[in-house]
């Protein structure tokens, strides 16, 4: 689903992000990517969300060579993709619905579709009272929830978190990360970079740690802050 | 592998008219949504939204009404126009019979069209009418008038110097005592409404890159505010086409409620004007109207707001939009 072969990553001004990244992660799996700050977390999924372009080396997702992948076409690459936030980015002069919807109104469903999809994606998260609510009048962990059901509603093939539990108390963090596993036992490849190594370590799925841009060897054991 | 594709070896013909109708639905929808939406955007925001649109009303209304003007004058001139010519008056010895026969020679003049003949009798009993002098001029023993022929030159009014060479021809004749030409007033109104029509056609460039300048600045003013917004759009997916199609709706809009302000205005003045102007008209014995926008302006007027309010936004969406990434 995902392969990364000797992947540079430098961002202008001679930053190395990513160096020599080596990856392969199956359909339908399960990842926690981990590391300090700094480490190159969010830029591996800002890579594979084709939102920064590598440097070096070869991406392939989805049997899709991102080289190949033209400016034109990343709007449509993206629409396989689900994303979250720790800072949920939800739109606050849109109600809840319309939130969750855009996914689904950027790829041209129609109305009666919209409908139902956005009600089962709220549905899942627990949230199907507050349809017409505004984000500001929910609390942190509902905005969450309701960023979760956005980045599902469109059935995604792969889901992409960039510390999605970062704002949220433990008990709430826990919800969520179950909520990921649900989604993902459909069968959504998911990949979270998190900085919360206990809660990983208790989901018991692969963890990649990354370290100054590479990746550490299987088992080595991560200092995260 | 696909569903779709699997039906593609099977129905291909069938399969790509269906998709083609499926796309067109979907382009047909998306335009649907951002025609709404935008409208939205415009009622929710009255108050901004109200001001910039008047401002786009009166930068329209304003070389539109000159341009009004400038037609109303013309068409007034133009009944003028038509009537140029000049006035020979005879030399006193000369009778009527011989002043018949002299406009009769006149006419076969290359230079004349038309040659209409005043006799001095008629000429006096028409002034005695209109005077009101009547009693007066009656205890005049003879008829102090002359004889008058009008002349009418086939020549372009406009062409300065061959009137002025009939005048001199015309003047050295012995029965003519002077030649009189009185249009020169007219010909200078003539020049005068070239150069306002200049002035105008300027001041309408001036004026519609101003109405460029303030969509384009409200549209980068509300690509501003929504950056957020872009961003996620793009992040999950939406192409470029379909970001900007509000704001270019949005500038839609600006352009036909500019317009229909600015209509609005140009009407309601001109509906103040009609009175004064039509009492003047009276007093010229003129039965002349304003000429209003009519429908074949009035299209222009707000064909004229749209395309600035789409040429505005589409400036500011290719100059601005594009530079907005997710991050
Ligand atoms: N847009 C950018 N331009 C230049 N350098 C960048 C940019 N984004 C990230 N970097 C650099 O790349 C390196 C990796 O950054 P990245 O954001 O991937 O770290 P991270 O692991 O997500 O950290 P955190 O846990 O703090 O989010 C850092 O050294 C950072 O300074
Ligand atoms: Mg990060």
């Amino acid at each position: 689903m995902i392969r990364f072969t000797n992947v540079h990553m430098n961002y202008p001004g001679g930053n190395e992000a990513l160096r020599n990244i080596n990856l392969h992660i199956e359909q339908g799996a399960m990842v926690y990517i981990t590391g300090r700050s700094g480490a190159g977390k969010s830029t591996l999924l800002r890579l594979i969300a084709l939102i920064d372009r590598h440097s070096r080396g070869q991406i392939i997702i989805n049997g899709q060579n991102l080289e190949r992948v033209r400016n034109r076409r990343i709007p449509i690459f993206r629409r396989h993709i689900g994303f979250m936030f720790q800072d949920h980015r939800l739109l606050n002069d849109r109600t809840v619905f319309d939130n969750v919807a855009l996914p689904l109104v950027i790829a041209g469903y129609r109305h009666q579709e919209i409908r139902k999809r956005v009600q089962a994606a709220l549905d899942k998260v627990s949230l199907l009272t507050k349809v017409n609510s505004y984000p500001m009048a929910l609390s942190g962990g509902e905005q969450q929830r309701v960023g979760v059901a956005r980045a599902v509603v469109h059935r995604p093939a792969i889901l992409l978190a960039d510390e999605p539990t970062g704002n949220l108390d433990p008990a709430l963090s826990w919800d969520t990360m179950k909520l990921f596993e649900q989604f993902n036992q459909v069968g959504v490849t998911v990949l979270i970079a998190s900085h919360d190594l206990d809660m990983i370590k208790r989901m018991s799925k692969r963890i990649i740690t990354l370290k100054t841009g590479r990746i550490l060897p299987l088992g080595g054991t991560p200092t995260a802050s | 592998m696909t569903p779709a594709n699997r039906k593609k070896n099977t129905r291909p013909d069938k399969t790509f008219k269906s998709e083609l109708k499926r796309r067109f639905d979907m382009w047909l929808l998306q335009h649907a949504q951002a025609f709404i939406f935008s409208l939205g955007q415009y009622i929710k925001y009255p108050i901004s939204n109200i001001l910039t649109t008047a401002v786009i009303g009166i930068s329209l209304a304003l070389p539109a009404s000159f341009y009004l003007l400038l037609d109303n004058v013309r068409y007034v001139s133009s009944s003028w126009d038509g009537s140029v010519q000049i006035t020979l008056f005879l030399q006193t010895d000369v009778d009527e019979t011989r002043a018949a026969e002299f406009a009769n020679t006149l006419s076969s003049n290359n230079n004349i069209n038309e040659t209409v003949l005043i006799k001095r009798a008629d000429a006096l009993a028409e002034y005695q009418k209109l005077s009101g002098f009547a009693e007066a001029l009656n205890t005049l023993d003879e008829n102090p008038l002359p004889n008058v022929v009008l002349v009418k030159p086939t020549l372009d009014s406009a062409d300065e110097a061959e009137t002025e060479a009939l005048i001199k021809e015309l003047e050295a004749m012995p029965e003519v005592d002077t030649a009189q030409y009185d249009s020169r007033w007219l010909k200078r109104l003539l020049y005068l409404l070239d150069i306002v029509n200049r002035l105008i056609v300027i001041l309408s460039t001036l004026l519609a890159i101003a109405v460029l300048l303030i969509i384009g600045n409200t549209i980068r003013l509300s690509i501003h505010n929504r950056r957020s917004e872009i961003e996620i759009t793009k992040l999950f997916g939406g192409t470029d086409s379909f970001i900007q199609r509000p704001f270019l709706y949005s500038g839609l809009w600006y352009g036909v409620f500019g317009g229909i302000i600015a209509w609005l205005l140009i009407t309601i003045s001109m509906q103040m004007l009609h009175g004064p102007v039509k009492q003047l008209a009276n007093l010229y014995a003129s039965d002349f109207q304003l000429i209003g926008l009519g429908f074949g302006n009035s299209v222009i007027l707000l064909a004229s707001g749209i395309a600035l309010g789409l040429i505005g936004s589409w400036i500011a969406v290719k100059r601005h939009l594009r530079a907005i990434e997710p991050v």
